[in-house]
């Protein structure tokens, strides 16, 4: 089966700024977070495998359709949202959604019953003849979500669907995106800043940094794979505290002057660490078993990325 | 999938041809367009001349209306020749450009200001696509105004005289639709330009007359300063003003050659292509 999306050494330059720099890699996961910082080219990214952009180098595939030689086959199998409002003053939702489905190729009568639907679906069914411009932010953001996904596509493109959401609308669209993954007839691509967002709807995550790769994981995978750690919060001789846990060969890594993560070898027990703080008269204020949150995951990729 | 059921299914269904997907765009647009009373109210005057010549038509082949002139040669005046249809698209091309300056300037612009334009392209639907699509939409009111009615002209005139007189004519058949093209296409290509650029509608329908008169002004003063004929290069109206005599094989009066016209006007051309093709983007880049 081929995969979601294919890159080979795909290149974007905007003048003489890389905004992708050769990046390659396979891409299957059912729901795939796309992470970085401002300017780490997730939103470059997407827009390339939709053709707004031409690479100047490598190539992209989506479900195998290379974007150079068969861009309208590809564009057929993608929705999307983008990120600004985007829509056309003076039409109801209704038409809006209809059109945009017409545009990609339904007929005018299953175009009109798949919009009902879709608006119904993003929960705009009482709205859905209320002109746009009348609508809220929130309402805005779930009328693009109805165009992206009216025309039933096979990989949706979601660029910061939470984006100036209050949390109740920011739970109506997470859940919205999360019936749409469990569904089961469509990938993910969601881009976002916000961690939660991630964590909560995606299963693999992509993080990039500078225009390339710096991880790529699958989250489940990722968090089994961790090994359970301990950490503790601290009041007192952090260093020799930290120092004295090392020769006892625990792992440990300081977090400024009171935050310390250690990973206990088995023969250890946490009594040892309460004797250890007597010992050099530290007081040990907060103590809790965890284990590596998407956080955790995105710094570490931004530090060695 | 059934509304109640409220979940997302994807779509496996017939699609439409890919080769006429554009007119999706006119279809959408002329909803827009038609809500005015306005509008509507002046696409109705549009075709008050056209009947005006379609009663000269009768009149001039009437034998008991021309009997009632016995003393006058009246077919002087009601003479149906190439100059009549000259006349006609002359007096047309302004409804027609009056028609644009309604329906041009919101056409992109309403695209553009709230994003729309990546909603289109991210489907199957090309920039070029988009624009050949909102060309219609002029295209097909300008059409009716222009040349559907000057050869429903032409078909009236033939079926009085006889069918002989439209073999002698071809050459009228060709000029009134090529020529009516040449100037529908310029103002498509115009209002769209236009309407790319500027997101104020009073200002685009401003922006359109400064780029016809603008023209007719300083050719005009270019004209005058250096006592030469070039300046009617610079003047849109006089270009399509020689190519249509040209088609229709009427004396314009000018000196401007014909090559010359078709030149400045692929130029004109060339710079609204050029001007849409800055602006016809899903995202701009800012450098």
């Amino acid at each position: 089966m081929d995969p979601v999306i294919q890159l080979d050494d795909l290149t974007v330059r905007f003048g003489n700024f890389e905004a992708l720099k050769q990046v390659t890699g396979s891409f299957t996961g059912r729901a795939i977070g796309l992470l970085g910082p401002n300017g780490a080219g997730k939103t470059t990214l997407i827009h390339t495998l939709l053709g707004f952009y031409k690479p100047a180098s490598g190539s992209a595939r989506i479900f195998g359709k290379d974007l150079r030689t068969e861009q309208k086959e590809a564009r057929s199998l993608v929705g999307y949202m983008p990120e600004r409002d985007a829509f056309i003053s003076g039409m109801s939702a209704v038409r809006f959604v209809r059109m945009m489905a017409e545009l990609s190729g339904l007929p005018a009568k299953q175009a009109l019953e798949r919009t009902h639907e879709a608006l119904y679906f993003v929960g705009l069914g009482e709205a859905r003849y209320r002109p746009l411009e009348t609508y809220s932010l929130g309402m805005k953001q779930r009328a693009k979500l109805a165009q992206a996904l009216v025309h039933g596509p096979r990989l949706l493109f979601l660029d910061e669907p939470t984006n100036g959401l209050d949390p109740p609308g920011r739970e109506r669209m997470i859940r919205l995106i999360k019936e749409i993954r469990d569904a089961g007839e469509v990938n993910l691509i969601l881009s976002s800043h916000l961690l939660r967002d991630v964590e909560e709807c995606c299963e693999e995550v992509l993080i990039l940094k500078g225009g390339e790769i710096a991880y790529y994981c699958n989250l489940e995978e990722e968090r089994s794979a961790n090994r359970k750690f301990l950490e503790l919060e601290i009041i007192g001789a952090a260093e020799r505290f930290v120092e004295g846990a090392r020769s006892l060969d625990i792992q440990c890594e300081q977090h400024g002057r009171r935050r310390v993560k250690m990973i206990m070898p088995p023969e250890r027990k946490v009594r040892n660490l309460y004797e250890l703080a007597s010992e050099h008269n530290v007081q040990i204020r907060h103590l809790d078993y965890k284990k590596d949150s998407l956080q955790d995951i995105f710094d570490k990729a931004m530090r060695e990325g | 999938m059934a509304v109640y059921e409220r979940t997302y299914s994807r779509y496996q269904g017939p699609l439409t041809s890919t080769s006429t997907r554009f007119l999706i765009l006119p279809k959408y647009a002329f909803r827009e367009v038609f809500a005015s009373k306005w509008m509507l109210a002046f696409l109705v005057l549009c075709f008050v001349f056209p009947l005006w010549c379609c009663a000269v038509i009768y009149l001039s082949n009437n034998a008991d209306f021309l009997a009632l002139f016995p003393n006058l040669d009246i077919t002087q005046f009601l003479k149906i020749d190439a100059d009549f249809f000259f006349t006609f698209l002359q007096v047309q091309a302004w409804y027609a450009f009056f028609l644009s300056l309604f329906i041009g300037p919101g056409l992109v612009s309403r695209d553009l200001s709230n994003n729309g334009l990546p909603l289109y392209l991210s489907r199957p639907f090309s920039r070029v696509e988009y624009v050949v699509g909102k060309t219609t939409v002029l295209a097909i009111v300008l059409s009716a105004i222009t040349w559907v009615v000057g050869l429903l002209l032409v078909t009236m005139q033939a079926s009085f005289v006889g069918w002989g007189w439209l073999a002698d004519n071809l050459r009228l058949v060709f000029g009134m639709f090529v020529g009516s093209w040449i100037w529908i296409l310029t103002l498509s290509l115009m209002s769209l330009a236009i309407s790319a650029w500027v997101r104020w509608r009073p200002v685009a329908a401003f922006a359109m007359f400064l780029v016809l008169l603008g023209g007719l002004f300083f050719g005009s003063t270019i004209n005058l300063l250096f006592r030469t004929e070039v300046g009617d290069l610079l003047n849109l109206i006089k270009v399509i003003f020689v190519l249509w005599a040209s088609l229709l094989g009427v004396d314009s009066g000018l000196e401007t050659s014909v090559f010359s016209a078709s030149v400045v006007l692929l130029l004109y051309w060339g710079g609204f292509l050029y001007m849409l093709n800055r602006k016809i983007r899903a995202y701009e880049v800012v450098s």
